[in-house]
């Protein structure tokens, strides 16, 4: 029985590498190849550094940077903005009637559960019915952006606030404290890690985006990281320097990724 | 007194968003419900739904198509992504980054690697078409059906697992009377999370194909693009998927009625 139950899991760890193995080769073979300097999955140039050295290339690297800028500019914001406006919201919707509050947060799920794209021209129609009032660029993606991150960093929050003892508001109002710093020295204290994780959720899903930004950037040039590469790499193929992009790409996110969730998991193991 | 002023102004915290979303979330989906009933000179007309229900334009065919590549692509995701929930929960239990690191590539932008797998068939000569399509759904979306499974499979109570041995039952039967049932709202999730972004994704299928496969999502965008300017029909369109995004969810919610006390909700 014993043996059995050892063969058993070695099958188990054997299927799960594999499904691993599947998920990571594609990635792997980029970053590998990263250092051949072609795009032709062989070392037959030799191992080099050419790729990355491309990246340093003002020829190459101008509409890379620029595309950087933009998402690194869109990212902070959408996540900034969603996240202060979500966690009032959480603790507003949490206060409504039972009627409200549920109409709210179903039509809160809207974004979450509705398809990208009828999202994404949903919002490009919107806004050229309205183009008077959002001018085309910077404006109407940060909107659209705040509009799908905020309902994430709400669920994020609202669980929190769920499980927080009401009496603790009220205590702080016995003692003295007015609404506005009760709210500042109690209950955001309280609800702060379901605002974090709300703030971590929207810059990522900020970041990945697609769909929403390429149809809302309009033609004022802009660009993010995902509409360049769309536009730039599916033309042509995939060139050396995108395989060193990527390869950054893919260490510096796993790196973050895994740190925060770590720090994340050791930290509800201490709790 | 004072109670009562200060309900009323932690309420008024929701107003501004509850604006926002009927702004940006509910009008431009009327919008688009608008759309669907105007011709080009915006009169009204039933011409759009005529236009794509009698398949004029081909809408009517990709969108069975998208329904069966979908179909597939969420059939395979959860033959292989089942086992491996299923393995995950009961070995490895405790070790979260084990399972963190099935649920990673879903935070690497899709393009990315979307475009590393077409760079990998091409050195390979690995024809683009049908294949590699689903090769990419399936690499896309397995961490988004194999994220919900193992969330509703490692919540199972051991309990009843080893209530089922006590009574007797062999270890199929334990599994097919016991985990599967208990399990069913993970797999509708996983089974939703999966088929609504394959069937309505537009890039996938054209880098992976080389534009030859044509899905919902990229119809969708076509319509809409400034060339085709095709605006009523993609209206139509975007309907029809709101339509399946709604059927889908609520079947998600009528499974899932039983931890609704759960849930965030």
């Amino acid at each position: 029985m014993k043996r059995k139950g050892l063969i058993g899991r070695i099958c188990a760890d054997g299927y799960l590498g594999l499904v691993l193995a599947l998920l990571y080769l594609p990635i792997l073979l980029i970053i590998i190849f990263s250092f051949s300097g072609t795009s032709r999955f062989s070392f037959s140039d030799g191992v080099t550094l050419d790729s990355y050295r491309q990246l340093f290339d003002p020829e190459l690297n101008a509409g890379l940077l620029s595309a950087l800028k933009y998402t690194a500019i869109l990212a902070v914001s959408a996540s900034v903005i969603s996240t202060i406006l979500g966690a009032f919201s959480t603790i507003g919707i949490y206060a409504l009637g039972r009627r409200m509050k549920k109409i709210t947060l179903t039509v809160n799920q809207l974004p979450m559960i509705n398809s990208e794209v009828v999202m994404a021209v949903s919002l490009m129609v919107f806004f050229a019915a309205f183009s008077f009032i959002f001018p085309q660029g910077m404006t109407r993606l940060i909107i659209s952006h705040v509009a799908f991150c905020t309902p994430y960093v709400i669920l994020s929050i609202l669980p929190r606030l769920q499980r927080m003892d009401p009496n603790m508001y009220e205590a702080a109002l016995d003692l003295g404290a007015n609404p506005f710093s009760a709210m500042i020295k109690v209950v955001f204290p309280y609800i702060m890690p379901g605002i974090v994780s709300g703030f971590a959720m929207a810059f990522t899903l900020s970041l990945d985006d697609f769909i929403i930004t390429q149809f809302n950037k309009g033609d004022t040039g802009i660009e993010t990281l995902s509409t360049y590469i769309y536009e730039d790499a599916r033309v042509k193929s995939l060139e050396p320097f995108w395989f060193a992009v990527f390869s950054i790409f893919f260490v510096v996110m796993f790196t973050l990724l895994l740190l925060m969730n770590i720090r994340k998991t050791s930290k509800e193991v201490h709790q | 007194m004072k109670k009562h002023r200060f309900r009323f102004s932690r309420k008024a915290f929701a107003y501004p968003y509850m604006i926002f979303l009927l702004l940006f979330v509910v009008v431009p989906l009327v919008i688009i419900l608008i759309n669907a009933f105007l011709d080009d000179a915006n009169k009204f007309t039933f011409a759009n739904f005529a236009e794509f229900f009698s398949d004029a334009g081909g809408g009517l065919t990709v969108l069975g198509n998208s329904l069966i590549i979908g179909l597939v692509t969420t059939v395979i995701c959860l033959v292989i992504g089942y086992p491996c929930a299923y393995l995950l929960a009961k070995y490895h239990a405790s070790s979260k980054v084990l399972v963190l690191l099935f649920i990673l590539p879903m935070w690497v932008n899709f393009l990315i690697r979307t475009l590393s797998t077409k760079a990998i068939f091409m050195a390979l000569d690995v024809k683009l078409g049908m294949g590699t399509v689903l090769f990419g759904m399936v690499y896309n979306y397995l961490p988004y059906m194999i994220l919900p499974l193992h969330t509703t499979l490692v919540s199972i109570d051991h309990s009843y697992i080893e209530a089922a041995e006590d009574l007797g039952a062999d270890r199929m039967t334990v599994f097919l009377r016991t985990v599967l049932p208990l399990s069913t709202s993970g797999i509708v999730s996983g089974v939703t999370m999966t088929f609504i972004p394959a069937i309505s994704t537009f890039a996938i299928s054209e880098i992976l194909s080389s534009s030859k496969i044509f899905l919902f999502g990229d119809a969708i965008n076509m319509h809409f693009s400034k060339t085709t300017n095709s605006f009523g029909v993609g209206s139509v369109m975007s309907l029809v998927m709101l339509v399946l995004v709604i059927v889908a969810n609520v079947i998600v919610n009528l499974t899932s009625k039983d931890d609704e006390g759960v849930s965030a909700l």
